[in-house]
């Protein structure tokens, strides 16, 4: 079901510094938008501060805020028993805890060159990669290709299917998470290509910005993510 | 916006009813010069080519649109066809100097479907506010009746059996040089500064004749 699936532990997996607890018996436990590990300018000039800030301070912001009113309202539905309120929630819940979820994920896959931004993946994922899209140039070109190819706003992943124990490309509209497309996937590197997440800087041209995102890709993090979950 | 029974038909990147600055200080020229320059153009250029060598080659853009959709299962060519309408309508349903509250026919009609220009206002904006991703919010006109939609991407009412009549465009791209996330900001400037009452009123007109030629 739509919300259990948002709210997995696999997804919540590397939101270790966001409180896990939720739809508590007595009141539930709210979101807060997560700290950058980098200033606003860090991703310069791959992408700009002024983007950076609006995207965070705005966009994902204002994710967790109605993130946080539509759980208060779930909350309230739950306990009237008002059932029909509850299934009304579905999709401010997907919409605005998807963007919290992706987001989250997403400020960890970006770090500044001189913290490892753009360093080629090494180990375990290095050689999945080279495996599974012939070399990380291939598994680029896919990726580019995929999210410049997205009709309207949505993301392009690298995941791991946990099940099949292969790495999967693949897109998903609007804010919706990874997991939409496969309860075994788990989200490694996911890129934004809402035009929010380049337009101030690359306008119209997305395909540049995904030739320029490449640069500060924080492998050393997927690479986490790849080897907790294979254990 | 009635089919044409064109045997050939050539996809044009037709400008605004004003020149690119002439919105300011509403929607800047800036936007027009990408939005139109380079958004539209491309919409209008990638239907060209998508369409060339195939059995759409020829056909309006209206037909294109409607043997597309498939239910909303889309076949290739109805993102550029439909994005190219949409974008056309969209300028037309600006002028310099718009926006406000309309009167005559129109005004009495919004108020019948509506109970007040107010409500029809607000719902108007909480459609366009509330289109999650991107797509467009509209005014259309369908069984005798005023109604506000909103659609993604680039769906629009002739595939759900609508007239379109007014559209404001919710994709980030419309709006986020002058309003950067601020939609609402970007709704209401253009209801109370952009909207052209003279283009929907024409367009009211064309969608009676047509219901009652059809009757």
């Amino acid at each position: 079901m739509a919300i259990r699936s948002v709210l997995s532990t696999r997804t919540l997996s590397g939101l270790k510094e966001t409180s896990s607890k939720l739809l508590g018996f007595r009141g539930i436990q709210t979101f807060t938008l997560p700290d950058l590990p980098y200033d606003y300018s860090a991703l310069e000039p791959a992408i700009s501060g002024e983007i950076m800030q609006i995207h965070h301070q705005k966009h994902h912001q204002t994710y967790v805020t109605n993130y946080n009113n539509a759980l208060e309202q779930l909350d309230q539905a739950v306990n009237k028993g008002d059932a029909s309120t509850v299934v009304k929630l579905h999709s401010a819940i997907q919409f605005n805890g998807g963007g919290h979820v992706n987001h989250s994920i997403f400020w960890k896959n970006l770090a500044p060159v001189n913290q490892g931004g753009g360093e080629p993946p090494k180990g375990a994922l290095g050689g999945a990669i080279d495996t599974h899209f012939g070399s990380l140039e291939g598994l680029v070109k896919k990726m580019s290709a995929e999210g410049a190819a997205l009709q309207g706003s949505g993301w392009v992943w690298l995941g791991l299917d946990k099940e099949l124990k292969k790495l999967v490309v693949d897109t998903t509209a609007n804010q919706d998470p990874l997991v939409t497309k496969g309860a075994s996937l788990v989200p490694l590197v996911g890129i934004d290509v809402w035009e929010h997440a380049y337009y101030l800087q690359y306008k119209n041209v997305r395909p540049d910005y995904l030739k320029n995102v490449w640069k500060v890709i924080n492998w050393k993090y997927a690479s986490e993510v790849y080897e907790s979950e294979c254990k | 916006m009635a089919a044409s029974s064109a045997v050939t038909a050539d996809y044009v990147l037709k400008p605004p009813p004003y020149s690119l600055d002439a919105l300011e200080p509403h929607m800047s020229r800036q936007t027009l010069e990408f939005h139109w320059g380079k958004h539209h153009r491309a919409y209008v250029d990638n239907l060209k080519k998508q369409v060339l060598g195939s059995d759409l080659e020829g056909k309006t853009l209206d037909h294109i649109i409607l043997n597309t959709y498939n239910n909303g299962d889309l076949l290739p060519a109805f993102n550029n066809a439909a994005q190219a309408w949409n974008h056309e309508f969209f300028w037309e349903s600006m002028k310099p100097g718009g926006g406000g509250k309309p009167s005559g026919e129109l005004l009495a009609l919004l108020e019948r479907d509506f109970t007040s220009y107010e409500k029809f206002y607000d719902e108007f904006n909480a459609a366009a506010a509330t289109q999650f991703g991107a797509g467009w919010a509209w005014l259309a006109y369908a069984d005798n009746k005023l109604k506000v939609m909103k659609t993604p991407n680039a769906v629009n009412p002739l595939v759900l059996g609508s007239f379109p009549l007014l559209t404001i465009d919710v994709w980030e791209h419309a709006y986020y040089l002058d309003f950067q996330n601020r939609r609402p900001d970007y709704i209401k400037t253009f209801m109370n500064n952009l909207v052209s009452w003279e283009a929907v009123s024409s367009r009211l007109h064309a969608a009676k004749a047509a219901s009652s030629s059809s009757a």
